[in-house]
């Protein structure tokens, strides 16, 4: 019976976590950054978008990145006030480390003036992107 | 498009989803085995399992076999892709917990054995019941601390 204990152990513990990671992947959390916290076109090595821009990081051990990438692209495709930059995390490990981004995918919603707005961790819903989208001017 | 998806593109090696999930069930099922009855031997097994999914891809372990004969064809609906980069970055964890386990065993530590099945288990079974997904979480942390 005394193994069976460490089983227990994990797989309740697995279980909580796991249910906390389903409810939080791919929900967008509003972000309080502020100007000092702008990224730029220099930065992201892209320009912005006139309205919003939204950031990808992404790497190659990645499921749900793919995913992502033609979920936003996909968005972003009828607006011509919104850009859409993919960045690769591995090769830019400084702008990861600045901008504090531990999984991917992670997505940034930055304003018209660079700064993060919102950010999504895992792959966004297509309502909610839309909806975070028309509440920018 | 960016630099990024044209380098998956080119290297676009795509398995079905549904496949690697199925294995990380079956993953679950040996290493609470393995834990249950403390048997080296099973751990012994599932490291040779992660050791083909490591080094030859998730797609030629005996377990994927299982799912494309006896599961795939029973399976309705659109198939879900998936790169097979994220599944064999899963199987290459797996395969060093399995590894550090039976070092564990056999060198008279029976704490380390079960706290490496246990890592093990508990991203199988995530992978199993959540659809967790190792490499994202994982991949950037140790490239944070590693440089």
């Amino acid at each position: 019976m005394k193994s069976l204990v460490p089983i227990l152990i994990v797989l309740s513990l697995a279980s909580v976590y796991g249910i906390w990671y389903q409810r939080s992947r791919g929900k967008i959390r509003t972000s309080k950054k502020g100007p000092e916290g702008a990224l730029s076109a220099e930065l992201l090595g892209s320009p912005l978008g006139s309205r919003v821009t939204l950031v990808q990081f992404s790497s190659a051990f990645c499921t749900p990145c793919r995913a992502t990438r033609i979920l936003l692209e996909n968005v972003v495709s009828t607006l011509s006030d919104v850009k859409y930059i993919e960045i690769d995390a591995e090769a830019h490990l400084d702008l990861v480390r600045k901008l504090n981004i531990h999984s991917t995918p992670t997505t940034l919603i930055l304003n018209s003036s660079g700064i993060e707005v919102g950010r999504a961790v895992g792959a966004p819903n297509r309502d909610q992107v839309i909806n975070s989208l028309s509440s920018l001017r | 498009m960016t630099q990024l998806a044209s380098k998956v593109l080119e290297k676009n090696r795509t398995i079905d989803a549904r496949g690697p999930r199925f294995s990380a069930l079956i993953t679950t099922v040996v290493l609470v085995l393995a834990l249950a009855t403390n048997s080296v031997w099973v751990l012994v097994f599932q490291g040779t399992v992660f050791a083909i999914g490591a080094f030859r891809g998730p797609q030629f372990t005996p377990y994927a076999e299982i799912f494309k004969r006896l599961v795939r064809p029973r399976l309705k609906g659109d198939v879900p892709t998936e790169d097979i980069r994220p599944p064999q970055f899963a199987q290459s964890v797996g395969l060093i917990f399995a590894l550090v386990g039976i070092i564990g065993s056999v060198s008279g530590l029976p704490l380390l054995f079960t706290v490496a099945t246990s890592a093990a288990l508990a991203a199988a079974f995530l992978n199993a019941a959540f659809n967790f997904c190792l490499g994202c979480e994982v991949y950037l942390l140790l490239l944070r601390l590693r440089r």
